[in-house]
């Protein structure tokens, strides 16, 4: 019998950084996981994983690159390294190490980025990672995945370890209800139906989904929800199925328009059925400092503007 | 196959030299200077100093090779060749279409190589992780990196160089190619580097600075290096262009492959230089 790890002492909302913390604390009873950080350890949660497994956490101090460049020197000797900082400067401050020497080597690395998207808040704009996905969805050989809440990161951190090969995990600061259980099953490449519906298809990735859930309350109908939580690779099936059934879809994602989930959504409809589509997200904009609820009003990411973009759809 | 007598390891690095233009020439492209600069110090490590297997390149407890400035690749495929770990026919492939021999050294296609390498400033970074495994899982054997002195403009390489001083790494030898050339200049003009001995002591690696064409300086260094308990730099001063005069110490020949009537040239003066050593006693 395995020895069952504590759980931590963190109540309820919590965030996906906190289900990262959780996950990683439970795979270290695998000795090949290894973490590393670049000095931000409490802040993306690595903090209980250095705590019980000192020999196997390695400090890079606030030098992102060589942390990378350090974990797939891990990974090509059979470890299991998660590297993890905050998504401004991993993957933004070392991107070409993340290229070459994680995913043209095929190397196992698993890098985590807490602090994703607008939700981020006071720590402004220089803290809100909302280019990441568009920098890395490029990128030949790498799986990326933005779990929308605390049970689901818990569940992508442990199916990212069993994956073999580089994988990018968008994770979040903000605490916020969850939308799964702990019984909720997880593939990676397999997208969620969270709501089945008609008349439009909703796909989001991320705890932004939460906007979602408040938007649709006030539709007299009931939408298709998808939580398309693997980035990359796109679930094609579950989405064409799905767009196929309602004819139009709207996209939603806590990120620059440009380049990320809605631009994979939308290269794969124009390609296979061209499809009215709104995508909702930052516009090509820095933001600024606010809280979270804040700035999704300000830059129309909220449940108003959801509502909004669906009506529009629908006109 | 262990080449112990000097004679015999410089016949070695002639033939090392001599693959290095036939592949350039019928690849048409490539970096010919910082390659022949260091064909005696590949010659050395796979034919004297690594522990290592070419029938069995993924071997357990075989030292590690990164080769950092990956452009210099032709180098190490040549030695590779030569030590038995594919034929030599399969050089003329480097540059072409479906090859394991990427112009730029690619670990996916050929597996000996350790890493997919050629954005400077990552190999030592990739080496120190190694490093660390190594002693996780208890294993005794070495990791080398072969850097260039242009790859230390990379404020990566220095990250690198001070996680080794963090980790108290002792299985760790980082060799330079101190050629003093870059692609667009000699090193000092383009970027100061100043000394790199007193940089690399500052972070606490031991030094040792070497002719990079002296075998018995290059093989006796790494032994003794193998010995202490820290991390340790060799600085081997090279002439880039080694063996080909036209070539040796001119930055212009940093990433341009010899035409015909050039290859031919260094062919004569490499053959010339066998035939001398053949003599030789």
């Amino acid at each position: 019998m395995v020895k069952k790890t504590k759980p931590l002492i963190i109540k309820e909302p919590r965030s996906t950084r906190d289900g990262y913390g959780q996950a990683l604390l439970e795979l270290g009873r695998n000795k090949n996981i290894v973490a590393l950080s670049a000095d931000l350890t409490e802040s993306t949660r690595a903090h209980h994983f250095e705590k019980k497994y000192p020999s196997r956490f390695f400090q890079c101090g606030v030098a992102e690159q060589n942390m990378i460049t350090m974990a797939t020197g891990l990974a090509l000797e059979g470890k299991v390294p998660f590297a993890s900082s905050f998504g401004v400067f991993l993957p933004m401050r070392c991107l070409d190490q993340i290229r070459i020497s994680v995913c043209y080597n095929q190397a196992n690395v698993k890098l985590v980025a807490t602090h994703c998207g607008l939700a981020t808040g006071p720590d402004g704009a220089t803290h809100q990672a909302l280019e990441d996905v568009a920098a890395l969805r490029a990128i030949p050989n790498l799986t990326i995945i933005e779990p929308c809440d605390y049970h689901q990161a818990i569940r992508a951190t442990k199916a990212a370890a069993k994956l073999r090969g580089p994988v990018y995990l968008r994770l979040h600061r903000a605490k916020l209800p969850s939308l799964t259980t702990s019984q909720t099953k997880f593939q990676i490449n397999k997208a969620q139906v969270l709501q089945k519906g008609t008349k439009l298809t909703i796909i989001g990735s991320g705890p932004i989904l939460n906007e979602v859930s408040k938007a649709v309350e006030h539709l007299n109908f009931k939408p298709e929800i998808i939580n398309c939580h693997t980035i990359k690779p796109l679930d094609k099936k579950t989405i064409l199925k799905s767009v196929k059934k309602t004819k139009k879809a709207l996209i939603i994602q806590d990120h620059q328009i440009s380049g990320g989930l809605g631009s994979a959504v939308a290269e794969l409809l124009s390609q296979t059925i061209p499809t009215k589509i709104k995508i909702i997200g930052v516009k090509d904009k820095f933001a600024e400092s606010g809280s979270p609820e804040e700035l999704l009003y300000k830059y129309k990411l909220d449940s108003h503007a959801i509502l909004a973009g669906i009506r529009n759809l629908l006109k | 196959m262990k080449l112990t007598n000097l004679k015999s390891l410089q016949l070695m690095a002639n033939q090392v030299r001599q693959d290095i233009i036939g592949m350039l020439y019928h690849a048409g492209s490539g970096h010919p200077a910082g390659s022949l600069g260091m064909a005696d110090i590949f010659t050395a490590l796979y034919f004297n100093v690594l522990k290592h297997h070419p029938k069995k390149p993924l071997m357990k407890n075989r030292d590690r090779l990164i080769l950092s400035n990956g452009h210099i690749c032709p180098a190490r495929y040549a030695a590779m060749s030569r030590a038995g770990y594919f034929p030599y026919k399969e050089l003329k492939s480097l540059r072409k279409i479906n090859s394991r021999l990427q112009g730029h050294p690619s670990r996916v296609d050929l597996p000996a190589l350790e890493l997919s390498t050629a954005s400077l400033g990552q190999g030592l970074g990739v080496a120190v992780g190694m490093a660390l495994a190594a002693r996780l899982n208890k294993q005794h054997h070495t990791i080398y990196c072969v850097s260039s002195d242009g790859e230390h403009d990379e404020g990566s390489t220095w990250e690198a160089v001070n996680a080794a001083n963090k980790y108290k790494l002792n299985n760790i030898i980082n060799i330079i190619d101190r050629n003093n050339i870059q692609i667009s200049g000699y090193t000092h003009k383009v970027w100061p580097l100043k000394s790199l001995k007193e940089k690399y002591q500052a972070f606490n690696w031991k030094v040792f600075e070497i002719n990079g064409h002296n075998f018995r300086q290059i093989i006796t260094t790494i032994k003794k290096a193998k010995t202490l308990n820290q991390p340790v730099c060799i600085i081997a001063y090279n002439t880039p262009g080694k063996g080909v005069s036209f070539m040796e110490n001119r930055f212009e020949w940093h990433g341009k492959a010899p035409d015909k009537e050039k290859s031919v040239l260094a062919l004569i003066e490499l053959q010339r230089a066998r035939k001398k050593l053949l003599k030789k006693k």
